[in-house]
């Protein structure tokens, strides 16, 4: 009767399961991605002046081959990364390039396509540095206060230098011009990251409860001193700085990442209360956020005073003149835009000469980039890659709203870049490392599972 | 965390549905609005993106277009401008269109969507169909004729073909360049602060959009008037006319320039130009008949297009009875253009006919497709045939024995009537001198063309010979050139 005899065998260990690692889709996806940019900039060429731009077959190896470097990183160093990150980043970083370029086709003396060719192959080439060298994001967390130094002072810089079209965000060194704000940004989120991970339980299980059912929770002065002190700061120095763009971004980063964190949505009531004061006091004091704001109620006020259409209003033109096909690449006159077409004013371009179709192919792009950072953040167990990939994904999120709500007259323009897309070397090499974390992220969040390596 | 993070994500994700339905806003509901603002310089880039279609004269242009390179890329340019400039108008990037280029925009734009042969298609690529040719009905001789007739002095001529109603020569004096306004520089903006400033007016149209007082060419409406209502049958019987004629109704005494107006007969009182005759003809016919003549030669009509506007030529509707025969030599209200004029004695000309005088015959796509022809068309019949034959006797008199006889041309029967126009308070400005006319080769079925030339500065000789002095040599020089190209066309 017994049946000691056909005992179950030892149940053996499930066998291993092993993910798809998926570099063949990648590696396909990446090769799409840097054909469609060398036929933008044939089509340029096309429109242009009838022949293909002479430097075609240059600009797709150079493209193709930071893209396969930047591949063969991820491949070796980062086998499980989400295949989706990098062919994004290098189609929007040469359809960036294509634009550039399409526009220098108006401006004869002011050539931006190489330098940001060369800003383009030092992003990538920090990618591929950072995927290479960085084994385990967790390492960051121990550099927080490192970061937030850091931050600091890249932030505080650029107020030595003179200021450049009445942003003091630029700081100029033999003959370069950075931006130190946009470096700022990745080393605000690690800190963020970092901190509130480590704080987030004191964060949500202290303060005093001051609504019906408890459902906002007000947290103590001891926590949240902290924080508010690094946001007055950096904000501080920001409106110092007139760089709007940036201090919202990282306002908006600064209140995602508590909520995330904390769960509480007496973050966002502070948030909230903290920002309409804010705006309310910058608006009051600031005739340049006031201006701002009158031009995105009335942005064909200057053209009924009889001064002509300003930037804004030159940006509706174009997106409007784009309809929904748009006019073809080099068919467009966006360039009437004039200052910053190139950089802030970048998405009228794509708007006038790709179309609502293009546009929108445009979003939807950075939108699946920013929802593959939020999935490497879910997958993830430990706080501090979730936090931090939620607030690079966030970076990313709020900056494309910002500027593009901005040039489309959804809300007031305050300048930033296009991520990828606009001209500026800082915002380039910047975008690149985000990329370079979430890949890293991604490669942790997804290599967890596999059968062959321990959680 | 996990849910705070799937909320976060619908953040980014609301974020990112705002931007594309205002992106649609932007580029697709107020697309419409934005690409008709006046700012938008787009519209201007896409006008002037390609070359603009041709105006034709005889068989050459006598437009083109220059690639500038500039935002406003092509700019017009003209051959002859001053010539033709009356024909054309300009078409500037600063100043819009005139005349011509502006009545056939669509066509010469490339805008018209005849031009196209899949417009739906164009839209579609936004491709832009290039711009169409307008071929005119002027004969260059003509109107080289014409333009050097009057040289530097002020005055128009407008010649039709009396069957067709086609506009052979359409000249204004003085004339200007318009390929000076073409461009968007300082330049073009100075020029047309010098041309508008200039008191002789250079860019009005004296031809079409300038009214004059008729004077004694207007007799030629009054003799139709009285030869079809009957109360002239004889040319030749003496009509009851006193000289001084006292004008109906007042005090006032008309007098005439010449000798033997006193019960002139109707032949006489033509040939020589008797104000007392026509005068007193004018009332004896009465204003109703007299309105109603003056109405079907196409005064007091404001619809006129060949196929820009023309000035509407006046004959008053309601008047006493001495107004009415000062009315009927063509002076107190009664005012018309020259063009106007042209078709009086064109109708005079064509059996009584008063053909649409236009200016364009037909319309082509560049490579010469025809777009839209122009035949001919009766406006209105001004009067009987066989008033119109007594009334070309009366003027074929004039030339061979009257004031005209300056027009006179060898191998052609020519009519004319001179006239010369009092003007100013208490008629102090000098002058201006008439001369209408049509001539008919002998070898001809029909006649080949009518004339009107008036000159604003003639002599300062007041009398009907100034008509025949001035502004016959002109006419007759137009008619000479219609008639030795209408010979060739024979020969051919």
């Amino acid at each position: 009767m017994t049946k000691a005899g056909t005992t179950v065998a030892a149940d053996p260990s499930p066998p291993a399961l092993r993910l798809p690692r998926r570099r063949g889709v990648e590696l396909a996806l990446i090769v799409v991605a840097v054909l469609l940019s060398v036929y933008g900039y044939c089509a340029v060429g096309l429109a242009h002046s009838g022949t293909v731009p002479p430097g075609a077959a240059r600009y797709g190896a150079g493209l193709g081959v930071l893209a396969l470097l930047a591949h063969c990183a991820v491949r070796f160093r980062a086998p499980y990364a989400d295949p989706l990150l990098l062919p994004i980043a290098v189609l929007l970083n040469g359809l960036g390039l294509v634009l550039i370029y399409r526009l220098d086709l108006e401006t004869p003396h002011d050539q931006a396509a190489p330098a940001q060719l060369n800003w383009s192959t030092l992003g990538v080439a920090l990618f591929i540095a950072a995927v290479v060298r960085l084994r385990d994001h967790r390492v960051l967390q121990r550099y927080a206060y490192v970061s937030v130094a850091g931050a600091l002072v890249l932030l505080a810089l650029p107020i030595l230098f003179p200021a450049v079209n009445g942003s003091r965000i630029w700081i100029r060194l033999a003959g370069f011009s950075l931006q130190p704000g946009e470096f700022a940004k990745v080393l605000l989120a690690v800190f963020f990251a970092s901190y509130l991970a480590a704080n987030r339980n004191a964060l949500a299980y202290s303060g005093r409860r001051v609504w019906r059912f408890h459902r906002l929770q007000l947290p103590t002065g001891r926590i949240l001193g902290p924080i508010v002190t690094i946001w007055l700061l950096s904000v501080g120095v920001l409106v110092l700085e007139r760089d709007l763009g940036t201090s919202l971004l990282f306002f908006g980063l600064f209140v995602i990442l508590l909520y995330v964190a904390t769960g509480r949505t007496g973050w966002i009531a502070v948030g909230l209360l903290l920002a309409v004061v804010g705006a309310v006091a910058v608006g009051r004091l600031e005739p340049h956020v006031h201006s701002r704001v009158a031009d995105w109620l009335h942005p064909f006020a200057s053209i009924e005073a009889g001064q002509g259409p300003n930037q804004l209003a030159q940006a509706l033109f174009s997106f409007a003149a784009g309809g929904v096909l748009g006019t073809g690449l080099g068919l467009g006159h966006s360039i009437l835009i004039g200052f910053a077409a190139k950089s802030d004013f970048i998405l009228a371009t794509a708007g006038e000469e790709l179309g609502l179709a293009g546009l929108s192919a445009i979003f939807l792009l950075y939108a699946l980039l920013v929802e593959r950072g939020y999935r490497a953040g879910l997958a993830l167990r430990d706080p501090f890659g979730r936090l931090l990939a939620i607030g690079l994904a966030s970076i990313l999120a709020l900056q494309v709203f910002v500027i593009a709500g901005g040039v489309t007259g959804l809300i007031p323009l305050t300048g930033m870049a296009m991520p990828f897309l606009a001209q500026g070397g800082s915002s380039v090499i910047t975008n690149w490392i985000i990329v370079a974390l979430l890949i890293r992220i991604s490669d942790s969040a997804r290599g967890q599972y596999d059968g062959r390596r321990a959680p | 965390m996990t849910t705070y993070i799937r909320r976060a994500a619908l953040l980014s994700a609301l974020l990112f549905l705002a931007l594309l339905v205002n992106a649609a806003r932007v580029q697709v509901f107020q697309a419409g609005t934005y690409d008709g603002n006046p700012a938008n310089r787009r519209a201007a880039i896409a006008r002037w993106s390609q070359p603009r279609g041709d105006i034709v004269v005889g068989d050459r242009p006598v437009t083109g277009s220059r690639d500038t390179g500039e935002q406003l890329r092509h700019e017009r340019t003209y051959r002859d401008g001053p010539l033709y400039a009356h024909v054309t108008g300009f078409a500037s990037q600063l100043y819009g269109s005139a005349l011509l280029e502006d009545a056939e925009d669509d066509v010469l734009a490339g805008t018209d969507p005849m031009l196209s042969l899949l417009p739906v298609w164009n839209d579609v690529t936004r491709s832009r169909t290039p711009g169409g040719r307008v071929v005119t009905t002027i004969d260059p001789a003509a109107q080289r004729a014409a333009f050097d007739g009057l040289r530097n002095r002020r005055g128009a001529v407008a010649a039709l073909e009396p069957a067709t109603g086609r506009v052979l020569a359409l000249v204004s004096t003085p004339s200007y360049d318009p390929g000076e306004l073409s461009g968007n520089g300082p330049a073009v903006a100075r020029a047309w602060a010098r041309l508008n400033g200039d008191p002789a007016r250079p860019m009005l149209n004296r031809a079409i959009r300038q009214t004059y007082p008729p004077g004694s060419t207007f007799k030629v409406v009054t003799a139709a008037a009285a030869l079809d209502s009957g109360v002239i049958r004889d040319l030749d019987a003496p009509t009851d006319s006193p000289d001084p004629y006292t004008l109906p109704g007042t005090r006032t005494s008309l007098s005439n320039e010449v000798e033997g107006c006193e019960d002139a007969s109707l032949r006489h009182a033509f040939e020589w130009s008797c104000n007392t005759v026509f005068a007193k003809l004018g009332a004896d016919v009465g204003l109703s008949r007299m309105r109603s003549t003056a109405r079907n030669f196409g005064f007091n009509d404001s619809g006129l297009r060949i196929p820009f506007g023309v000035a509407r030529s006046s004959f008053d509707t309601t008047m006493d009875s001495a107004q009415l025969a000062l009315s009927s030599i063509g002076q107190y209200n009664t005012r018309a253009t020259p063009l106007q004029m042209a078709m009086v004695t064109a109708a005079v000309a064509n059996g009584g006919s008063v053909m649409a005088p236009h200016l364009v015959e037909r319309t082509t796509t560049r490579f010469g497709a025809t777009l839209r022809a122009r035949g001919p068309h009766t406006r209105r019949l001004a009067m009987n045939p066989a008033t119109a034959a007594e009334l070309r006797e009366l003027m074929t008199g004039v030339v061979k024995e009257g004031t005209g006889a300056n027009a006179a041309i060898r191998g052609a029967t020519v009519g004319g009537k001179t006239g010369t126009a009092q003007h100013g308070i208490g008629n102090s400005g000098t002058p201006y001198a008439w001369f209408i006319s049509w001539a008919h080769a002998h070898d001809a079925i029909e006649p080949a063309v009518a004339v009107a030339v008036v000159v604003e500065d003639a002599n300062a000789d007041r009398s009907d010979i100034s008509g025949g002095g001035d502004a016959a040599p002109i006419a007759r020089a137009v008619m000479e050139a219609v008639l030795k190209t209408a010979a060739a066309g024979r020969r051919r």
